[in-house]
């Protein structure tokens, strides 16, 4: 009953919608759409569509840097955002449980050791795993960075996980000191032997300060700016999982 | 002999045929007599198509430095694998070959090692100067840029922390900062010049053939030099010295040797589809919906094409081009005194103050981006500001060079041959 309500005023406001003038239009454009050609991929994400297919609870397991947190906001923070989208969009049935493993200023190589146990300990059935900024910072040799990733993949393959990658944040104001195209080229590497879906955080970063959407060259001290980022980056990223596990979301909008 | 060095370098191109009339015969003859294994290009005149691609791969440089915008569609990076990288290390070992090798055979072994020496002072000073710039905008960005979104990338700044260290480590050339990679490389290039030459000219195809192996070497066992306070030099010189070198024996007699190769259609139509092959490739990174189109075989074996140690298929797609330009761009090409293409060549006749300028301006048009939140539009107004005033720099120098000094360098009588043999980076 609920839904044919809602399914009336969607009706209802495309119908204005498509009346309106363009202005309106763009207007109900979401702030930070993403084109779709930024959240393509060949990866597929198997385990998730059967887990979900059946209904069972989706465990999902973010480990990454400081970047995938906000300094003491972790509620606004991109894997929580992830989480209230994938359950908005996922059929209500299947429950999403989501934790988080920060690991900060490990590079590639110290995290990869540490995912096995993990996966062992939390028996996720997809892991998203963000790295390459701190190994970007430190100057890491692409070579290591690329088999200490390869690694990591493979041995989340092997324990049983579904793998996205998050590459780095597109940082403009930090462009001149760290050296980020190796280490993007080589996530893409590894996602590509792998067929691991890579979404990639700073394209589709750096198309909203293009864009417009948001202006991150900003000296802003305020925590604003990141709740927005981060908001926009986790329903991106749940867009990007329900693609790549071939799952259409519960409603249509 | 460094007076003929001077007149080189100081001779106004547009008189060049008359400095060429005044040099040649001085010129050519040492080089005959003295050593037959290497030939130096028979004339003096100043080659300008150097000059005009050593301009437009600073040009480049400078663009590719600054934050993407419009301009950056220009850049050959867009176009294939090889970028002004290349371009530049190659000119920069052509040309120090051409100069330095003339003062080997003329002046002996020790003289141009202390030239070679002199250069190199002066190029790391330069570099210096541009970390002391750097050093000042990252300080500026340090204390004014707090957003909690890039709190792990403003980690960078810690080795603010530590100026002792950091700045003793930044003298050594073991900190260098992003785009403040070129120099390094040059210097230690410019280092090994006098046994690269020395060993040119005792047998110029072998030096070549050990460069070769050291580049083979070190894919093979990874050798890299390493950086502070970690990680490795963007710019391994172990590779990129392959291209100093080829660029080095080239001036000196190959590029001859190699005439009929590269007159060969076969060799052009080898060049126009590994270029175009190349094209479609990068096609598919800016046009990420191409991108299944790309068989996974060919991917899998083909990424990433590693710029630190220069990969095959740079070096491959900057011989392609480099060798459809020596053909279809004659040397007496009338264009080249056009002058719609002066201020591409003034830039590359003063690479070394240009690159360095240039590298201030990617700061500094850094810090104007980050300032005034412009959009697009004001992104290639900064690249194009930028190029004018390279330019303008470009021609004050020259200025300086043919009116302002010109009775004191004529006395001086120590190498003015340093632009020739160019500069920076």
């Amino acid at each position: 009953m609920k839904s044919a309500w809602t399914m009336l005023g969607l009706m209802l406001l495309g119908g204005f919608l498509t009346a309106a003038p363009a202005r309106a239009e763009d207007a109900a454009k979401q702030p930070c759409d993403v084109p779709a050609y930024l959240l393509q991929s060949d990866g597929v994400l198997k385990r998730v569509e059967e887990t979900v297919k059946k209904g069972q609870p989706l465990n999902v397991l973010v480990v990454g840097s400081r970047s995938s947190t906000i300094p003491a906001q972790e509620a606004s923070a991109y894997p929580a955002k992830l989480q209230a989208a994938l359950k908005e969009r996922l059929p209500a049935a299947v429950t999403v449980n989501l934790s988080v493993e920060l690991q900060p200023s490990k590079t590639a190589e110290d995290a990869a050791g540490t995912l096995v146990k993990l996966v062992e300990t939390k028996r996720p059935t997809l892991v998203i795993w963000q790295t390459g900024t701190v190994d970007a910072m430190r100057s890491i040799d692409p070579d290591d960075f690329r088999s200490a990733v390869d690694e990591g993949v493979v041995a989340l393959q092997n324990a049983g996980a579904d793998v996205v990658l998050v590459n780095l944040q597109y940082s403009p104001r930090t462009e001149t000191m760290i050296s980020a195209p190796p280490y993007l080229d080589n996530l893409r590497v590894v996602a590509q032997q792998h067929e691991v879906p890579l979404f990639d955080r700073f394209a589709i970063m750096r198309y909203w300060n293009e864009a417009g959407d948001f202006d991150l060259f900003s000296t802003s001290h305020g925590v604003e700016l990141a709740k927005q980022v981060h908001a926009c980056l986790g329903r991106a990223l749940s867009k990007f999982v329900i693609d790549a596990a071939h799952l259409e979301p519960a409603q249509q909008n | 002999m460094s007076s003929i060095a001077d007149q080189i370098a100081g001779a106004p191109v547009a008189d060049a045929a008359a400095a060429k009339a005044l040099v040649e015969p001085a010129l050519v003859e040492p080089a005959a007599v003295k050593a037959p294994a290497i030939t130096l290009p028979a004339t003096g005149e100043r080659e300008l198509r150097l000059d005009l691609f050593r301009g437009l791969a600073l040009w480049l440089i400078f663009i590719d430095h600054l934050p993407q915008n419009i301009l950056t569609w220009l850049t050959i990076r867009n176009y294939g694998f090889s970028d002004a990288t290349e371009i530049f290390i190659f000119i920069s070992g052509y040309t120090a070959a051409f100069v330095y090798g003339r003062a080997m055979l003329e002046a002996g072994f020790l003289v141009a090692t202390a030239r070679i020496l002199r250069r190199v002072w002066q190029i790391y000073v330069a570099h210096v100067f541009l970390f002391t710039i750097f050093l000042a905008e990252i300080s500026y960005v340090a204390t004014s840029f707090e957003n909690p979104l890039y709190s792990e990338e403003m980690g960078i700044m810690d080795f603010l922390k530590q100026p002792d260290v950091t700045i003793v480590q930044a003298l050594l050339l073991r900190f260098r900062p992003v785009n403040m990679d070129v120099l390094p490389l040059y210097i230690v290039l410019m280092l090994f010049l006098p046994l690269i030459l020395w060993l040119m000219k005792w047998k110029p195809d072998l030096t070549l053939a050990l460069s070769a192996v050291l580049y083979a070497v070190t894919w093979q066992f990874d050798l890299y030099l390493s950086a502070y306070p970690n990680g490795f030099w963007a710019f391994n010189p172990f590779a990129w010295q392959l291209l100093f070198v080829f660029g080095a024996w080239c001036a000196l007699g190959g590029a001859w040797r190699m005439s009929r190769i590269l007159s060969s259609n076969i060799t052009m139509w080898i060049c126009i589809v590994y270029l175009v092959a190349a094209f479609c490739v990068t096609l598919t990174w800016y046009v990420p919906q191409l991108g299944h189109i790309m068989p996974k075989r060919i991917e899998q074996w083909m990424y990433p094409i590693n710029k630190t140690d220069l990969d095959v298929l740079r070096f491959a797609h900057f011989l392609a081009l480099a060798a459809l330009t020596v053909r279809f761009l004659p040397r007496d090409w009338p264009g080249l005194k056009s002058p719609w293409l002066r201020p591409l060549i003034l830039c590359g006749q003063h690479s070394l103050e240009i690159f360095c300028l240039g590298v201030f301006l990617a700061f500094a048009g850094h810090f104007v981006l980050a300032e005034i939140s412009g959009g697009a539009a004001l992104h290639a107004l900064v690249s194009v500001c930028g190029i004018l005033i390279m330019w303008g720099m470009a021609w004050i120098i020259s200025w300086y060079k043919h009116s302002a000094d010109k009775g004191a360098s004529r006395n001086k009588g120590t190498g003015g041959n340093a632009d020739l043999a160019g500069g920076g980076a």
